[in-house]
């Protein structure tokens, strides 16, 4: 049984432009704006929800979502007319922190539709970090998301636009080597301990000279764990003593550095001494004594504190700095290998959101809508009339009246979703009347 | 029979190209489908060793195919029984390998009819065979365990991290794990050669008849003991026990199959072709 063709184009021929929002993303970050500008135009939290607020009472801002961290300035939002929003956010942002428009412009991209989705899950990623795979801004982003969710500026498009940047980010991360394997001097390092000693459990720092990056490795080592004694030597002791408190550690002076080596297993030497610190004449003798357990020597001063040749004993291991970074720019290779995986990780995501957002729209959610009534209706009407022995007449008459039936259902809600009323937001009601209906396949979730 | 055999060859020969994918690509199913390979395999060799003890109401390990078979069995069974306790995978990328190739070398080996023996049937020669087999078997992983320890070792005094060091374990795992391995390897090897002087009392009436078997596997149970004192008194840990640990497996093949083809003795009939 067929209905009449005409009444299948019935909605369809109704329904002319109507305006479908778009997505807009505008930014600065690290490759297009030097530091001296970013760090003019960074918001803290508070300035971030103040400006979440005023832009969302824009007209032509439907939801808004912005991240500032010390790399990047985002802003996204979804808006009926994105090349009047472009200029009214890049002006607005210009003027808060007092920066010249004409210097603030070049520093800007913008981004439309697929590309502004897409350049979103490079962020949340960290594929478009500056370092590659760096953990840190997927967490950003989500803290900058509660705090849209919090001030109540984002609605179904930024939020499923969100939601889906975390679950590609998570893929990537699970499913690629991007976040593998370290490329800081002091995660290095640590790395290595971790390949030279099963667990660092127990294992006895020294921490020779001080120096930030010494200082965080022992930090690091601290959190993989190393719950061993920390030591710290320094030439004037006061200073030492004053770092030994920061680690929870004993002071030590310098001259007893050769004679702690047995009870050891780390030591971080970043002093300022023009000559070697530790020589292999002091290692020698003491590796037998320590019945060689394995030894660990990470060199960070330049010029070096540990003889080189200590590297040549059994069992005792030396990275320099030279050393160090020879492991970390293996790494960031590896990185990079692993981010051509990542971003067709990022394209599936980007069609699979277009999927979504296309559906969005009125005409496929009524027409999608109108078939799933009309299936209904036409499959009930077969399965009675086949049954029933009545004339040619009175089966036009009932197939009349099923399709009034179906019209006048489909009437009120598609009125509704046509014009929802002027304040809100269109596409919560179709992202409802979607679900309501169940008009996505189950894998759009 | 040969079928069965060809069957087996394949299974451990899988597992063996799943767990050398695993150890490049370092892929997780890929270890599971090697580890369940390598497990089906033993299951269908120690069927095949079973109806073969049946079959001949003598434990298989008659001529060099028998002995080869019954070594690798051994090692897979070793190796398949630490993986309930340690987190050695990468192991089986060696492990996989060394059994095909025991297993693809007795294939070749001509099968000679056992002859019908009453020196095979005591109660003290099944202990004596078994025990000497699994330990050798363990020792067998400490020198497979040594060679990892060697490659990681250089990879990170090297300085140069590309390939082994992502893939290896730590070297204070792998030095203890192979300390593990000796332990108990040294300590079944003893047993062994201990039921081995009871079992010769009670056939030839003499615990030691310079049968030069005898004779290398007390030199292999020497460079073992040797070892085992070493690190407990002066510590020898790391690279040079991981080297003792492939010349301990040297002298232990040498054991194993060299004596028979440079030497005589009554151990001769086992290995015969």
């Amino acid at each position: 049984m067929n209905l009449p063709d005409g009444s299948r184009h019935f909605i369809k021929s109704q329904i002319v432009n109507i305006e479908s929002l778009e997505i807009v993303l505008i930014g600065i970050n690290h490759r297009s704006a030097p530091v001296e500008l970013r760090e003019k135009l960074n918001f803290s939290k508070t300035e971030t929800e103040q400006a979440l607020l005023i832009m969302q009472k824009e007209p032509s801002i439907h939801e808004v979502f912005m991240v500032s961290t010390c790399n990047r300035v985002e802003v996204l939002v979804s808006t009926d007319q994105p090349e009047a929003v472009k200029k009214l956010i890049a002006a607005y942002i210009a003027a808060w922190k007092n920066v010249p428009i004409e210097r603030f412009m070049p520093a800007v991209y913008v981004y439309t539709g697929d590309k502004a989705v897409r350049h979103l899950f490079r962020v949340t990623a960290s594929l478009d970090s500056m370092m590659l795979g760096e953990p840190q801004i997927l967490g950003q982003v989500k803290e900058a998301y509660r705090q849209a969710v919090d001030t109540k500026t984002t609605g179904v498009i930024l939020n499923r636009l969100l939601h889906k940047a975390f679950s590609v980010a998570k893929r990537v991360r699970s499913e690629t080597g991007i976040g593998g394997h370290a490329v800081s001097i002091s995660y290095a390092a640590i790395e290595l301990a971790k390949k030279i000693f099963d667990s660092l459990e127990n294992k006895s720092v020294l921490l020779v000279g001080a120096g930030e990056m010494a200082e965080l490795a022992v930090e690091h080592l601290m959190r993989s764990r190393c719950t061993g004694r920390v030591l710290v030597a320094n030439r004037t002791f006061s200073s030492g003593m004053k770092l030994a408190d920061q680690f929870n550690g004993t002071p030590i002076r310098f001259e007893e550095i050769p004679e702690t080596l047995e009870a050891i297993d780390i030591l971080i030497s970043s002093t300022g001494s023009p000559e070697y610190v530790v020589t292999r004449h002091h290692v020698k003798p003491v590796m037998r004594r320590r019945k060689n357990r394995p030894l660990f020597f990470i060199d960070i001063a330049v010029p070096r504190d540990i003889d080189p040749a200590i590297n040549r004993i059994a069992n005792a291991y030396v990275y320099d700095i030279d050393d160090l970074q020879g492991v970390i720019s293996e790494n960031i290779k590896s990185r990079q290998q692993e981010s051509v995986l990542a971003e067709r990780i990022v394209d599936e995501g980007v069609m699979r959101f277009r999927c979504w957002y296309k559906n969005l729209d009125v005409v496929p959610t009524i027409v999608a809508l109108r078939n799933k009534l009309y299936n209904i209706a036409e499959a009930e009407l077969y399965k009675t009339l086949h049954s029933m022995d009545i004339s040619e007449a009175e089966q036009e008459a009932l197939k009349k009246m099923t399709e009034a039936m179906v019209n006048k259902i489909l009437h009120d809600p598609t009125m509704f979703l046509k014009n929802p009323g002027t304040h809100r937001n269109k596409s919560t009601y179709l992202d409802l009347a979607r679900k309501l209906f169940r008009l996505d396949p189950e894998n759009h979730h | 029979m040969m079928s069965a055999m060809i069957l087996i060859i394949l299974c451990y020969m899988l597992s063996s190209s799943c767990y050398i994918s695993f150890f490049l690509l370092q892929k997780h199913f890929l270890h599971i489908l090697a580890f369940g390979m390598l497990a089906a395999a033993f299951i269908l060799h120690t069927a095949l060793l079973s109806y073969q003890y049946m079959h001949f109401g003598q434990m298989p390990v008659h001529n060099l195919h028998q002995t080869l078979s019954f070594a690798a069995w051994a090692i897979a069974g070793v190796y398949l029984l630490m993986r309930f306790r340690l987190r050695l995978k990468i192991l089986g990328a060696y492990t996989a390998p060394l059994v095909s190739l025991i297993l693809i070398a007795a294939f070749f080996v001509p099968q000679s009819d056992p002859l019908p023996s009453t020196v095979l049937n005591s109660i003290w020669l099944v202990v004596h065979v078994l025990i000497i087999f699994v330990g050798e078997a363990a020792l067998a992983l400490a020198g497979g365990t040594g060679a990892l320890y060697l490659m990681q070792e250089h990879a990170i005094k090297s300085k140069n991290p590309r390939f082994f060091l992502k893939r290896l374990p730590s070297l204070e795992f792998l030095d203890s794990t192979g300390y593990l391995f000796i332990i108990v390897g040294f300590t079944l090897l003893t047993v062994g050669l201990v039921t081995g002087f009871v079992y010769a009392e009670k056939v030839w009436g003499r615990i030691w008849s310079w049968d030069p078997k005898e004779i290398w596997s007390v030199i292999t149970w020497l460079i073992y003991a040797a070892l085992l004192h070493e690190r407990l008194v002066a510590g020898w840990r790391g690279r040079r026990a991981a080297i003792m640990a492939i010349i301990g497996l040297a002298a232990l093949i040498f054991t194993f199959i060299g004596v028979n083809f440079l030497l005589e003795g009554h151990h001769d009939e086992f290995t015969r072709w």
